[in-house]
Order: structure tokens, then sequence, then C-alpha cells
């Protein structure tokens, strides 16, 4: 194909570097691979015996990391009961990786068919892309994921049962189990399901306005009250000295809304998932003003998870959905699978985007919509731990804007909604003290965050709406 | 005459479409090219691709032309029935599932209104015992009831049809209500000097008196199930036209927008025909 490179045409640039934009030679790019041709070749590369070696790894570390969240615990413990007996306990909350053989006679699952709600953002990438690339079904699983019109749905489907499992906004579950905002239903996180991924996005004619102290007055949209989109917007605007509840207004609004409302001059911007910030760029609408990732590299967005009676009634099957998502989630980590990732996820079914703007999203490799191309690799990423630090915070987020009053016994409700194996019990029953929690401590716009002293952490903030 | 007059209106109904069309494509003619100057760096090349812009090629505006609306339509039609798992399914297949949705909430619509509407309509005093709720529950929004009804039914598809059900029953039952106290006196005298038994009153008498009244509710409620299906979907999502025109939205793709819009208005308009020639039917002529 000569016209690919058009080395003779005045008229265009001499591009030697593959025109999708990827670090690769033109040769190895198959322009016409589509959905299915994509789909197919990450299959391939899940059947793999590198990567099944990879991911079952992955998951087992990701389980033992959850488990044993201190390595110098983790190291106790096995010298302390033995590989074996570690392997053991671990397996018997969730049969994984070298166990597979074992599990299959004692892992009777006891529902297949299920149905697992999305809303359609890259956030949801790991959960939709196991269905067309077969890691359900490789679990003996009968899945059906469903698109589904907003996160107040999505509580009310999980709230009904008709959904098994579902996308959740990380904070979600911890709402719904305090019963903020709905009737406490007790609900869990198994993964998260992406980190970083979001984006402030800003109206063209604010190019002027970078600074965030500028912007008194400013009208923004978040998707939902109880989202890190919420949580990491206030917090942005408070450290520029702004109250969110008073010198801002934040609405709640449907992402694709959000972009039509920016068009028509209606809001100003707003912190959402992506794809609908590089939306905004492809159409020329607005730019992005940072990303969430440079407020705290590494922050938890969405999560996947289902009801604590879901889980009691199906550990199997909810064993079988956990690796099928972390399976995804292995996949998904890896930058060379990216762009074909963007492919399997863009067509009508799933996210229903150009790709061009998927790609983008997922390569990290995106246009600003200020005329820059930036490279960002990380800009989104898959880290499926659920930290009950992370759980921590948004409870220290959700208090000190009002939406919790009282004390809050921070750890009690992070321990019971994230994470989720029964682990602790399971390593009781083996007559071994549970490892402690997993709280790791966490850097947000230059503030170290300590689990251990959110009330400490709650009074260092001079704008908050506690009573 | 009047044949030659519905020629001239057709002929006016073609012509008015053709300067619709005409304007709609002047209004979205590509702006002039030329934009792609000859001095586009590999960079800046790129940033264009990812706009979605092809150097050199000028990128379709927001808004659609009539061409990309009839290959879009083109596209829908050809394959109406094509079904590629839960959230991708052919335009007939959307519709389908909004017509099932409507006859179902409709004709249990039909079920609580017709009966009730011929007691309130046949006994005074419970007329004026259900006024006030009705006056007080026929003008909430349908949609209104949806949060309620996702709560308490606790099943998003069951809700759906539960809110055409409570928009469709007011019209009717008002409708019905009304016909049938509107029956002319001297034919309920002339029943009761046959001394005709009530049962017999009712079939023989009254309903064939009130049906085009009763059926002029109906008509009514009809169309404002249809419209309130779409709003419904749109806010459930899983499937149906509402779905479609959602999930559209949410790849910001106006052509399938309206494309979706025309076709819920002439699914609307058949519906609509259809209830004209039931009245037809039953309307006696004196």
């Amino acid at each position: 194909m000569s016209d690919r490179f058009s080395p003779y045409d005045a008229d265009r640039p001499l591009m030697l570097k593959c025109s999708c934009g990827g670090n690769h030679a033109p040769a190895d790019h198959h322009p016409e691979m589509n959905a299915d041709g994509a789909a197919a070749e990450l299959r391939r590369r899940s059947l793999s015996s590198e990567f099944e070696a990879y991911s079952n790894e992955f998951i087992e570390a990701t389980l033992v990391k959850a488990l044993f969240p201190q390595d110098e615990v983790r190291r106790r413990f096995l010298r302390a009961v033995g590989k074996g007996t570690a392997m053991a306990a671990i397996a018997s909350v969730l049969p994984v990786g070298t166990m597979q053989a074992m599990a299959q006679d004692k892992g009777q699952l006891e529902k297949t068919n299920l149905k697992i709600g999305f809303i359609p953002i890259t956030c949801a990438t790991p959960l939709i892309m196991a269905h067309p690339l077969g890691f359900y079904s490789k679990e003996g699983l009968n899945v059906e994921v469903v698109k589904t019109a907003g996160w107040a749905l999505i509580r009310d489907k999980m709230i009904n049962k008709e959904y098994d499992a579902t996308h959740f906004l990380s904070p979600m579950p911890l709402a719904i189990s305090m019963g903020v905002g709905s009737n406490p239903v007790p609900m869990n996180v198994a993964t998260i399901q992406n980190t970083n991924g979001q984006a402030i996005t800003l109206a063209n004619k604010h190019k002027d306005k970078r600074d965030p102290k500028m912007w008194k007055g400013f009208k923004f949209a978040v998707p939902f009250e109880f989202s890190m989109h919420n949580f990491l917007l206030r917090y942005y605007v408070a450290e520029a000295g702004l109250n969110p509840d008073t010198d801002i207004q934040i609405r709640v609004v449907p992402p694709p809304e959000m972009v039509a409302n920016l068009r028509a001059g209606n809001i100003d911007g707003y912190l959402g998932p992506d794809p609908f910030n590089q939306r905004a760029v492809y159409e020329e609408i607005g730019f992005l003003h940072l990303l969430t990732k440079d407020l705290w590299n590494g922050h938890p967005c969405c999560a996947f998870g289902t009801s604590t009676e879901f889980i009691q009634k199906n550990p199997n099957t909810f064993a079988a959905l956990y690796r099928s998502v972390l399976t995804a989630a292995a996949m998904a980590r890896d930058p060379k699978n990216r762009e074909l990732i963007a492919k399997v996820i863009a067509p009508q079914a799933y996210l229903n985007q150009p790709e061009t703007v998927l790609t983008q999203v997922l390569t990290g490799r995106f246009a600003d919509g200020l005329g820059n191309i930036k490279t960002v690799p990380d800009r989104a990423d898959f880290d499926p731990i659920p930290w009950q630090s992370m759980a921590v915070w948004m409870l220290t987020q959700m208090k000190r804007w009002g939406y919790v009053k009282g004390d809050i016994n921070y750890k009690q409700i992070a321990e019971k909604v994230f994470l989720l194996t029964d682990a602790k019990k399971r390593m009781a029953d083996l007559g071994q003290k549970a490892p402690e929690g997993a709280y790791p401590k966490f850097t947000i716009m230059g503030k170290v965050f300590d689990a251990a002293k959110p009330d400490e952490y709650l009074k260092s903030f001079a704008i908050n709406k506690m009573a | 005459m009047p044949k030659s007059l519905n020629f001239k209106a057709t002929l006016v109904s073609v012509l008015l479409l053709l300067v619709f069309l005409a304007a709609w494509q002047l209004a979205t003619l590509p702006a002039a090219g030329g934009a792609a100057g000859p001095a586009v760096s590999a960079e800046q090349a790129e940033y264009l691709k990812m706009l979605g812009k092809d150097p050199g090629a000028a990128k379709a505006g927001g808004f659609p032309t009539p061409l990309q609306m009839g290959q879009t339509a083109w596209r829908h039609l050809a394959n109406p029935f094509y079904d590629n798992g839960p959230n991708d399914k052919g335009i007939a297949i959307q519709l389908g599932f909004s017509l099932a949705r409507v006859g179902l909430g409709f004709l249990l619509a039909c079920m609580v209104a017709v009966p009730l509407g011929f007691v309130i309509g046949m006994s005074p005093l419970l007329r004026r015992a259900f006024d006030p709720f009705i006056q007080v529950l026929k003008p909430i929004s349908p949609l209104a009831w949806m949060p309620l009804a996702l709560y308490t039914i606790k099943d998003s598809s069951i809700s759906g049809i539960f809110v055409i059900f409570i928009c469709s029953v007011w019209p009717m039952l008002i409708n019905t209500a009304f016909g049938v106290a509107s029956v002319k006196r001297e034919w309920l005298n002339v029943a009761s000097t046959l001394e005709v038994n009530p049962l017999r009153k009712a079939f023989q008498v009254i309903l064939p008196a009130a049906a085009p009244t009763i059926l002029t509710g109906m008509r009514i409620s009809m169309g404002i199930a249809w419209l309130v299906i779409v709003a419904a979907e749109m806010l459930v999502g899983g499937t149906g036209i509402g779905y479609f025109v959602w999930n559209e939205w949410n790849n910001l793709s106006l052509t399938n927008v309206i494309f979706a819009i025309l076709v819920i208005g002439i699914v609307g308009m058949l519906l609509d025909l259809a209830f004209a020639q039931l009245q037809k039917a039953v309307t006696y002529v004196e």
C-alpha cells in the first residue's frame, strides 16, 4: 500500500513511523484489523503459556498482597506455616493459579448465568473485555454484561438483585453499605477496576484560566455524588482556597451530557470519566486542564463488586468471577495490549465510541486540546488491589463534605466493604492470627494521608462542611 | 374536486419536503476546505488525526447532512433484525421491545380504566367521590413515578410497564366516565320502559353509545404512552427504542439520534392511525 507513506505527495508529511501513532514499524500494523480481529489477537495472546503464567502469578500475587499488605507480615506468616499451608489457606478462599486443578473438583459453581452491569466508560475496561475475550466462559460462567443508563440505576439494580455483580464507582459500595443515599445493603468491592484515568476538562473559552483560584462562580459537572470525581474535584478547588459548596457549583450530570453542556456553555468544566474528557477534545470544545493522576497518582476510580449476600451464597461463582476480572486486569495492565483493547471495546455493544478516542485514553498518547500531543503512559492504569486505606480516604471525604455525620469507625467499615474475601475467618480457622488490614500511605496533592489517623487528617483542612 | 385537492396537497407536501431537505443540505455544507495547508508537520498531522481529521480531508461537522442521514437510515433498515447480544440489537428488535411494553401497560390500563370509568360514569355519587383523586393524580408526570416504581416494584422492566400503565389510565378513565354519563336520556328511558335488566342495559345501550368517547380516551392514552416509553427507556436502559436513543446519545451520534426520532414519529403516527380506524368502526351515524 504505497498511499500509506505517500513519499511523493507534496501535501502530506512523510510518515515513517506508523500512521496510527503507535510506537512500532508500519509493517507491524494492520489497519484493516477490526474489533473481531483485535479480540482474536488478544485471545491468542491470553492463551500463550507466557501470559497464562504471568496472569496466574499476577492473580496470586494480588491476593497475597491483599492478604498481607506488609511484606514483613507475609514473610513471617510464610516462615511460620510454610508455603504449602499458606497456599492452601489462600486457595480455600479463592482457588487460584497453581491450585486450578484442585479447584476443578472442589469449586462447584453455584450459579453460572450471571448478569453484570456496566457504565460505558473506559474505567470498565477489564470487566467489559473479559466478555469478548472469553475470560468469563473460560471459568465456566455464562455472563451477560449489560450496559446501564446511570449510576443511580446501577445502585437500584444491585439492591433489587437484577444484577449479580457490577461496575461501581469505588465509593458507592461504602455509601450503599452505610445506607447513605439509599437503603443500607452490605456491598463489597472485590477489585478496583481502574486507577487514574480521569481528568478535569474545561471549555475552550477558559484557556487563559489555568489557575483554579480564578474559578469562582464556575459551574462544574461530576457523574455521581459518591464518586472519586466529586471528592477529587472538591479537594482540588479547596486546596486552591475555594469552597466547593459556595464558590463554585457542582452538578451531577451523566457524562455524555457533560460534553453537550460544555458545548452549550451551560457548564464551565467537569471532572469526568474517560473517554468523555478526550471526547471533548475530539469534538474541539474543551481541553484537558489536568489529569487526575497529577492530583493523586494511582488513585482508585471504579470498582468491581457485588453484594455480600451474593458472595456468601455463591462463593465459588464469585471466585470464578473474581479470577476472570483479575485475568482481564492483568491483560489490560500491559501497555502493549492497550491499542488492541481499544479496538475490542469501541463497538456499539460496549463503549460505542470512536476508536481513536479510546486509543488515546488507553495508550496515554493523546491530544490535549491545546495543540500539544502528550505522552503519559499511565494516564489510565488497572491496578486491582482495593487497599483499605483508599476506603478510609473516601470516608474522610464523605465526612468532610457532610455526606455522613457523626463518628465513623473508619477501619471497621473499610474492612467490611473493601476486599472482601472472608480470608480472616479462614485464617482464624487455621489457627493463624489474621494479618493486619491493608493500609499503605498515599500522597494526595503533596499531602501524605495516613489511614491510621483519619480524624487528624480531617482536622487539617480549613475548608470543610463538618457540623 | 376533492380528488384534485388531495393531489394538490400531496404536491405541496412533497415541495415542502424538498425545500426542507435543500435548506438542510445548505446548512450542513462543510466549511469550504483549504484548511489543510501544505506545511503540516508530522506532529501536527498526528494531532489532527487524534481529533478525527484526516490531513487533507475536511472533518464532517457535528450535524449530519441529508446524505449521511440517508446512509444511516439505510444501514439500520437494511438489517433491522440483527442481534449482537444484550447491548447491540437491530432497530426492529428495539421497536418490538418498546411496542411490547407499551402494549402491555396499555392493556392493563384498559382493564382497569374502562370498567372503573363505566362504574364512575353510571353513579353520580362515585363520580364526585373519585374526582379529587383523579384530579390530583392525573397531572403527575409519568416519569415522576419511576423512582417510586423502581423502589417498590424492584424490577426495572416491570417499572417501565407500570409507568406506561399509570400514564394511560387517566385519559381513558375520564373519557369513559364522561361517555357513560352523557348517554342520551331518552335511550335510557326507553330501556327503563322496556324493563331491560341492568346488565343488558350496560352492554347493549350504554356501551355502544359511549364507545366512540371511550375510544377517544384510548387514542389519547396511546399517544401519551408512546411519548412516555422513549423517556422511560432512556432512564431505565436495557432494550427498546428509548435505550437506542440513549446509547447513541452516549456516543454523541446525532445522525443515529435523528434517525431514531424519525422512527418514533412514524410509529406514533401509525398507532394513532390504527386507533382512528377503530374509532370510525364504532361510531354510529344517526
